[in-house]
């Protein structure tokens, strides 16, 4: 056999090989990929080449873990974890004293939370960029994230509420970011039976004013809503701006086996809230200033800490009050998610235990409020006539619709949690254009700029509860995962499968290019008002009070100063106060103590952060850096002499053998 | 090609003198210390030129002028916040001993170092070299060039 025919074999049986080894139609189909040369076409799509960026940011929320997951679109590449509601031992958030005040509440310090839905601020109805905001489910709470540091700057305790899931979407200028009760609850608390909650219990909807320069919040006004359970919300846009619409479900309001008794109803209702009229009536002093109890906790980034300070009123408003602010649209059934189009006309229920989607006209209701087109009332707010709001219903679609988001091209796109698929349908002519498989058991589903007037509408992202077969398997815990289509053409694509952090719960998306230039690199030295800072070695210092020791530490590529410490005392409490006098981007410190009954702190350059260890054993104890920062970063470590209780050991602290800092020729 | 040459000839010579040109002497707690003599390999590689190296950065050209004491005011504050924690005037500590620099490097080598190291650790024979023997990179403190301008102003008045 000559060389040549030896390689034309080779050849034959290399491609033979790949025909054996390709799927077969039916595998490509169990698993949702497309079949043939499509494959390669969906790898070039997720392929973001190294040293590339992607195009688009997916934060996703991490439910029960309490974070916010930041993701690369289209590589599904995981970022960072935000560490938001819950303490982070890797940043050493929650366990620092400058971050411990924001996860303080009218409990006490609450070390974890429930993160559910991520939204970013607008200005005219386009993401803007500025801020993220995230709901705590468990113990009510709105976050509120800088996107120029990526860190967690306010968290403001929401009163008279109780599973704060119809949270937090914002309106299209940022006026407002919303916080509704899931569980309605006494309002106030009180001592009550629980047989008692119909027409005792309240659902509190509170608008949280957004300052536009620091973007601080505050609760602006509580509508004091009937006792049914708020699900999830949405603000008008363009036409509709000036209004909100809330999911309802168990206007039952039962209070016991609610898998059975609050799913009595064939409707409940979507609540429309009219803010600007309600906000008008506040203005010319509306409302009841009524005794509260709530955190109000404020990162501070100059003085790199944050501040706690207990509220102790809020604006209630009882719907009764303004009429004309608040109506009632029946919709089907338990309606789950509550979606306004991006031209703000229609108003979509995804009535979660009903196979219909309830599709409402913005305009058809504005003009039912004007021919008072009521069929009765709840609580004494009015229920517009079904019929004369509606703008149509889609029979069937699939079972158990959440969430819809929309394309620009008037299509929407509905998850069904039950029949777990995604379906693409036209809204004008109410007719299903696309359906396609999701694995498994879709909860909600995002499309970047999907919560504004111009959706970014190449990618939806599919969030699953349940993965099952579709990675390794580890344990009895698999982890949950995302999906990401290609929604730019007729039929949606499936391109990838990524794994997510704790439940991805709701994820917002935005445009690279809006957020990624104006990226902080460093906190400025010369701006860090933190009492303990210090700006060079020679500012370096130990000093006692009583039992208190505060360290004034500093750490630079790759020493602490000082490195050596004596006369610290068993019983003593040792305050280390650590500045990064780095100026150079992605150079991290890391400080940790032996026996420190708390994290590791992870200091960013000019940052300053503060640990306390409690020696609790005679001996010589080293501390280190834990974030590899150079080639000499093993040798970052320092020493402290803990001497017995009472001993005399002076108190001494030095670098090199000098006084830090000390250059007798300077 | 002649730049190449230089290097090598300088790196073997930072070699040479890590290994037997070191100076021992035994500090106050008996440990022995290696004081390393490296700016002279850098005077080799500087000479080798005919002229100082400017360097790889932003600054092309300084004409200097007579010492002007308010900006070495300016220049040993930011000196003492950025730069202390590294440098010693008159020892080695993470990096070289900084009295004499301005006779040894030029102006704008100086100030390109300040303000762009990342870039002439890896591109300018001498930073390179540096970085080899000190093995502690060059830290950016993000100065500004009238911060860097001002730290050269009071280096020139320790010589």
């Amino acid at each position: 056999m000559n060389k040549l025919t030896k390689y034309a074999l080779g050849l034959v049986a290399a491609s033979t090989l790949m025909v054996g080894c390709a799927p077969t139609s039916s595998d490509a189909e169990s698993k949702g990929t497309s079949k043939g040369a499509l494959n390669s076409s969906a790898a070039e799509k997720v392929y973001v080449a190294p040293g590339e960026h992607d195009s688009h940011y997916a934060f996703i929320s991490g439910g029960f873990s309490g974070q916010l997951a930041v993701y690369g679109l289209p590589s599904g590449r995981l970022f960072r974890v935000i560490p938001v509601f819950s303490q982070d031992p890797e940043k050493g958030y929650g366990y620092t004293e400058e971050s411990k005040p924001l996860l303080n509440t009218s409990h006490g310090f609450i070390p974890w939370g429930d993160s559910h839905h991520p939204d970013i601020s607008q200005t005219e109805g386009d993401l803007d960029g500025r801020w993220i905001f995230i709901n705590e489910n468990n113990t009510p709470r709105i976050a509120r994230i800088s996107l120029e540091t990526f860190e967690t700057e306010e968290i403001i305790e929401i009163p008279n509420s109780a599973g704060n899931h119809s949270s937090s979407f914002v309106t299209e200028n940022s006026e407002y970011v919303v916080a509704g009760t899931r569980f309605s609850v006494p309002f106030p608390q009180r001592d009550m039976p629980i047989s008692d909650m119909k027409g005792n219990f309240s659902g509190a909807l509170s608008f949280l004013k957004i300052d536009q320069e620091t973007g601080h919040m505050n609760i602006a006004f509580q509508v004091k809503m009937p006792g049914f359970d708020y699900d999830l919300s949405h603000p008008g846009r363009g036409k509709s701006h000036g209004w909100f619409f809330f999911s309802t479900y168990n206007t039952e309001e039962a209070n016991s086996m609610m898998e059975v008794n609050a799913s009595q109803n064939d409707k409940d209702y979507i609540a429309a809230i009219n803010w600007k009229k309600i906000e008008e009536y506040v203005a010319n002093g509306g409302g009841t200033m009524q005794p509260a109890n709530y955190a109000h906790n404020i990162w501070n980034d100059a003085a790199h800490k944050a501040t706690s300070t207990m509220e102790k009123e809020v604006l209630v408003v009882e719907p009764k009050d303004v009429p004309g602010a608040i109506y009632f649209l029946p919709t089907a059934k338990s309606p789950h998610g509550c979606d306004v189009s991006p031209d703000g006309e229609y108003i979509i229920g995804n009535g979660k235990l009903a196979a219909t989607l309830t599709i409402h006209s913005f305009t058809k209701m504005q003009k039912a409020i004007e021919d008072k087109a009521f069929d009765g009332d709840a609580y004494g707010i009015p229920i517009l006539k079904h019929d004369a709001i509606n703008y149509g219903l889609l029979e069937q679609p699939g079972l158990g619709p959440l969430h819809t988001e929309f394309d620009t091209r008037g299509n929407a796109y509905t998850t069904f949690f039950i029949s777990s698929e995604v379906v693409k349908w036209n809204i004008k002519d109410l007719k299903v254009l696309d359906r396609h498989p999701v694995y498994y058991s879709v909860g909600h589903l995002m499309i970047p700029g999907g919560n504004s007037r111009n959706p970014d509408d190449k990618y939806l992202v599919a969030m699953n509860k349940i993965t099952k077969d579709r990675y390794l398997p580890t344990g009895p815990e698999v982890c949950q995962s995302a999906q990401l289509f290609d929604i730019s053409g007729e039929k949606m694509e499936l391109l990838l499968d990524f794994p997510t952090i704790g439940e991805p719960h709701y994820a917002a998306g935005i445009a690279a290019d809006k957020i990624a230039p104006k990226s902080k690199k460093i906190y400025k030295l010369d701006e860090n008002v933190h009492p303990y800072a210090v700006k060079s070695e020679a500012e370096t210092k130990v000093v006692r009070n009583g039992n208190e020791i505060h360290i004034s530490m500093s750490m630079i590529r790759s020493h602490f100063s000082p490195d050596n410490i004596e006369g610290v005392r068993v019983g003593d409490k040792v305050f280390f106060h650590v500045t990064n006098l780095e100026q150079d981007y992605d150079v991290p410190h890391g400080f940790s103590m032996i026996g420190a009954q708390t994290s590791e702190m992870l200091i960013m350059p000019g940052r300053t952060s503060t640990t306390i260890w409690e020696p609790k054993q005679v001996g010589v104890w080293p501390f280190y850096c834990t974030d590899f920062c150079s080639a000499l970063h093993q040798e970052m470590q320092g020493y402290i002499r803990v001497s017995a209780k009472g001993a005399t050991t002076p108190l001494t602290y030095t670098l090199d053998g000098d006084v830090p800092g000390e250059d007798e020729e300077l | 090609m002649k730049l190449k040459l230089i290097t090598g000839v300088a790196l073997s010579v930072v070699l040479f003198s890590c290994g037997g040109d070191a100076a021992k002497e035994a500090t106050t707690d008996g440990a022995i210390k290696e004081e390393v003599k490296v700016e002279e390999v850098v005077e080799v590689v500087a000479e080798s030129d005919g002229a100082l190296s400017k360097g790889v950065g932003p600054i092309t050209s300084i004409t200097l002028g007579e010492i002007d004491a308010a900006m070495v005011e300016t220049g040993k504050e930011v000196y003492k916040t950025n730069c202390t924690a590294c440098h010693k005037l008159g020892k080695r500590s993470v990096g070289p001993a900084l009295k004499g620099v301005t006779e040894r490097r030029s102006p704008e080598w100086i100030m390109n170092m300040i303000l762009n190291p990342d870039v002439m650790v890896k591109e300018d024979p001498t930073a390179k070299a540096l970085l080899a023997e000190y093995l502690a990179p060059m830290a950016n403190q993000s100065l500004s060039e009238d911060e860097a301008r001002s730290i050269l102003e009071f280096l020139r008045t320790k010589n």
